[in-house]
């Protein structure tokens, strides 16, 4: 954080100081049951509207609720702020707001040096402090020595700006984190506006809730600008962002709304057959709520039924989808199978996780590539898309929608727990520049084979039941080609193999090139997929200030592959690919193209930080 | 349902694929895919509109053999992929064609959900009691002790009544009939293309390759009228050769008596398909040998509302309420902003 001091303001009666500032990382660390994604979200919903540009880190427990005050019950919201354009949710934390020992224990080792803690002392008792495996109170210890630590007395001020609320102490308690909250808003020097419409609109039934939390927020805030804990305000300006309508959204979220674009620009209903999973559930819920936009929602017994189903609703002309994470896309793959083999338009939404097996539910991973890619009987292709951020899940859930659609083919869509529940600013689209997916049903008898391919893209026709003279049987078997017959001839299966393999392989004429940024040809490409972005972006621009000759370019197609990729690592002495698993895009890619590849992997649950990258790529040119 | 003056009168061999059928001769499979295509010409509904939808096994070869829409899908989950027509596309007739393997096996899950839910899909089921496309394992129906390839010595695993799993499952129309019952099998047909809920058929079908005569008992022609009960709404239970034995409720429980002096058809169980509560209709699944005659029939057919139709009201009631939704405002929903030309920040969109 680079800070310069701007200007002496009167904060109340005292002398204030205010210090400009490009950025600040602030992460809200606290239980699980302590609302910290929430007060998270309202800041950063607030310094949205300033116009701060922003990303954002959930980072919570697989347990709803662990035991309260534990170390696995910590659950945290990061939140980054700037005037400038950035990628990522920023890798340390310039302040910490700990609202208990063990949500400091947890975030210490991230935080910034000279960084700032605000401590709830209340929960700094004995009884917490054991819990979170502290032998004496850090904050009277010494040992945080080198942060800049601000205790207030959180819990015990809530209660009392509540004391004549009426309510019980449990849900005044419940109220803590707004004080948190505004104390982080004055600190910031923020609004308290659009939290407190917020809070009134969200409890417009239960206005003394709404009332309460204001209250508190507003005690926070005043008890910072009244009592001498802080000297300094922070400043950080709005960030030149390309003029338009924007708003603030999570990956999740936005592969919902590109999937409803998708049904409107093609004409298909859409229908979802899905099963809860972290953390794909939330698309599931966004679109539950969707109805009178015709969308069905079925939540199925099963993870095969769900998608299953959604290979039924295909059958019948449906824009159909199936989300979910590892595990349960472990469970489809049968399915998926029958899909590639009936030739089934498909979109399969698979927010990657921590595994094998269950894994960590909760954090984020891109270890399904070859799954993806792979993990079906026979030769069995199918397009993967990823998507790089969280707005642009929209576009990987369109651009899945269409492809699908266009080649009749089931298509993957990978995103991680990273993109799709951290946020960033999202510019509108305006909807009539979205692509045309208009899409037609066969309607002929005299000139229809269920397996007659179009000559360009290989598909075979869509014909849906309901249209007369055109009854057909479609399976999981061999068909022969053109009249969709069963077939066990030896040569028609190969023929069919080839055309299976060909017609996602044309897929490359129907994609985008794959663009480099910074040096278009040099001494390294780092080369990334899905939700790395971010960080590759920020580590290529620090190595190229210090000069060096690095390029940078993005997979957003990874089967078929961009038709230039072959010819864009020529261009480069050496390639680096950093991503989070143990080197499954390398292996594709050496596989692929004979070229050596400097793999760079990381299996924390956690993204790549800048630094990670920046560092890798300095040790790869600078020996 | 369309108007049926528009429909051209449609004929068995309408529904007759150009398909070689390929089951072993003498498979009872015949016999059901016959009764089928007999039955749905009659039902006045446009040949388009049918969808029979399988899984793995024998009998789900069935597809292939209708001409129909057909979807032969993957092992066990026809019901799951038939629902998701269904719930997609409610103005399709979907039937299922499925096996005791594929059905009460590793299809168990969404059969049993299908059923719950009493979403509008026909399924039948063709229990012949062995795994035959893979060459002679025992099923889920299987009688313990059967000696198959699987099991040398005998089977020590214990089946499923597949009726008392539907009844348990909450199924609102619940019938069996058997291959060779040409006349009944195609009547519980009919009831089933009536039934606007889930329905479900057990048809007993012989396998003669690897279970040949596992419902001989109440097929041969000298057994067959002390080994059969008919279950007939509003009528009596009674059977025999002579029509000289009857079904009586005795406390909890079911038993065979003997319709002499005294004892008619006035003293019988009279059969109520529609009674709301299942437990006698469960008594009645779990009834067979060597004590008491099969039942065959209607089971169960009562009303109750329909997940399909759930789901479509839902969205209709969405769209009275909330108006048909727009693309625009989806996007353009949430906390927005707007930067202007020279990065001016304002609330709301532009």
């Amino acid at each position: 954080m680079s800070t310069e001091v701007s200007e002496k303001g009167s904060s109340q009666d005292r002398e204030v100081t205010r210090e400009k500032m490009d950025e600040v990382v602030i992460r809200f660390a606290g239980d699980s049951g302590d609302g910290m994604q929430l007060t998270g979200g309202q800041f950063t919903a607030t310094s949205a509207l300033l116009g701060n540009d922003l990303a954002t880190l959930p980072d919570y427990p697989a347990e709803i609720r662990a035991p309260a005050g534990s170390l696995p019950g910590v659950s945290a919201f990061q939140v980054r702020i700037a005037d400038y354009d950035i990628h990522t949710p920023g890798d340390a934390p310039d302040v910490l707001i700990a609202m208990n020992p063990a949500a400091l224990k947890k975030s210490l080792v991230d935080l910034k040096p000279n960084g700032i803690i605000i401590a709830n002392t209340d929960e700094f008792n004995d009884r917490n402090l054991k819990k979170a495996a502290y032998d004496q109170n850090p904050l009277e210890d010494g040992s945080l020595e080198g942060f800049r630590v601000y205790s207030a007395d959180i819990t015990t001020m809530t209660r009392r700006t509540l004391e004549d609320s009426g309510l019980d102490v449990k849900t005044q308690d419940r109220c803590k984190n707004f004080f948190a909250l505004g104390m982080i808003y004055w600190l910031f020097n923020r609004p308290l506006e659009t939290t407190s419409e917020w809070l009134q609109q969200k409890f417009k039934n239960r206005p003394e809730i709404a009332d309460a939390n204001i209250k508190v927020m507003k005690a926070g805030y005043n008890f910072c600008d009244i009592t001498e804990v802080f000297q300094v305000r922070y400043e950080v300006e709005p960030a030149p962002l390309e003029p338009g309508t924007y708003r603030n959204i999570m990956g999740n979220t936005a592969v919902a709304l590109g999937l409803v674009a998708a049904s409107r620009r093609s004409g298909l209903p859409l229908f979802l057959g899905s099963y809860p999973i972290t953390p794909a559930s939330d698309i599931l819920h966004d679109m539950s709520r969707f109805k009178n936009y015709g969308v069905i929602t079925y939540q199925a017994e099963d993870e095969i039924a769900a998608v299953c189903a959604a290979i039924g609703a295909s059958f019948g002309g449906s824009l159909a989808v199936t989300t979910t994470s590892g595990p349960g896309l472990a469970l489809k793959s049968e399915a998926i199978n029958l899909a590639v083999m009936v030739e089934l338009p498909m979109i399969i939404v698979n927010v990657q996780r921590g595994g094998p097996s269950t894994g960590l539910p909760t954090k984020t991973e891109q270890s399904d590539l070859l799954q993806a890619m792979y993990g079906r009987n026979g030769d069995s292709p199918l397009p993967v898309l990823a998507a790089a951020s969280p707005a642009d899940c929209f576009n990987g859930a369109l651009e899945a929608a269409r492809i699908a659609t266009r080649h009749m083919v089931p298509v993957m869509l990978l995103s991680d727990g990273y993109i799709a529940n951290g946020s960033e600013p999202w510019r509108l689209p305006r909807v009539e520049d979205l692509p045309d997916l208009q899409t037609d049903f066969w309607s002929d008898p005299e000139t229809f084979e269920p397996f007659l391919r179009d000559p360009d893209t290989l598909a075979r026709p869509w014909a849906i039941p309901g249209t007369p003279g055109l009854e057909h049987r479609i399976g999981g078997l061999e068909k022969e080609d053109v009249s969709g017959n069963v077939s066990y001839d030896p040569l028609n299966h190969e023929k069919m193999t080839e055309y299976r393999m060909d017609k996602v392989a044309r897929i490359a004429d129907d994609i985008p090139e794959l663009e480099v940024t910074g040096d278009q040809t040099g001494d390294l490409l780092v080369l990334g997929w899905g939700s790395t972005l971010g960080a590759i972006t920020g580590a290529v621009k620090a190595a190229r200030r210090d000069g060096l000759k690095v390029g940078q370019a993005h997979l957003r197609y990874i089967n078929p592959f961009p038709k230039n990729l072959e010819e864009v690592l020529s261009r480069f002495e050496q390639v680096l690919v950093p991503e989070m698993n143990t080197g499954q895009m390398a292996f594709l890619l050496q596989g692929r193209f004979l070229k050596p590849i400097i793999s760079y992997t990381k299996v924390q649950g956690k993204p790549f930080f800048r630094p990670e990258i920046y560092y890798k790529i300095k040790e790869i040119l600078e020996p | 349902m369309t108007s049926n003056t528009e429909i051209p009168v449609l004929k068995k061999k309408d529904f007759q694929s150009d398909q070689e059928v390929r089951w072993c001769p003498g498979c009872g499979d015949y016999a059901i895919l016959s009764a089928v295509q007999s039955v749905l010409p009659e039902l006045g509904i446009p040949k388009e509109k049918f969808v029979v939808v399988s899984g793995i096994g024998c009998s789900s070869r069935f597809p292939y053999y209708m001409d129909t829409f057909g979807f032969h899908s993957i092992h066990g989950r026809a019901p799951a992929i038939a629902t998701g027509i269904k719930v997609a596309r409610p103005d399709l007739e979907v039937w299922i064609a499925t096996g005791d393997g594929d059905a009460m096996s590793i299809g168990g899950n969404h059969l049993i959900h299908t059923l719950r839910r009493n979403v509008g899909v026909k399924i039948v089921m063709f229990n012949n009691r062995i795994y035959g496309l893979t060459k002679g394992q025992y099923s889920p129906t299987s009688e313990l002790g059967k000696r198959t390839k699987s099991t040398p010595f005998g089977s020590v695993d214990n089946p499923f009544n597949p009726l008392s799993l539907a009844i348990g499952s909450g199924a609102t129309f619940v019938a069996r009939s058997v291959d060779i019952f040409v006349k009944h099998l195609q009547e519980t047909l009919r009831r089933a293309a009536a039934h606007d809920g889930a329905a479900y058929v057990e048809v007993y079908q012989n396998c003669n390759i690897f279970n040949d005569g596992a419902f001989r008992y109440m097929t041969e022609k000298d057994s067959r009228d002390d080994n059969v009960v008919y279950l007939e709404h509003g009528k009596p239970l009674v059977f025999g050769k002579k029509g000289n034995k009857g079904i009586r409720l005795s406390g909890t429980r079911l038993e065979v008596i003997e319709l002499v002096g005294h004892l008619g058809p006035e003293n019988c169980l009279v059969w109520d398909e529609d009674e709301p509560n299942p437990a006698i209709a469960f008594m009645l699944a779990q009834m067979g040998p060597p004590d008491f005659p099969t039942p065959v029939g209607v089971f169960r057919a009562v009303e109750a509302p329909r997940y399909h139709e759930g789901v479509s009201r839902q969205i209709e009631e969405q769209i009275e309420t909330r108006g048909q939704g727009s693309l625009e405002d989806l996007i353009y929903s949430g906390e927005l902003w707007t930067v202007g030309e020279g990065g001016k920040i304002t609330g709301g969109r532009s």
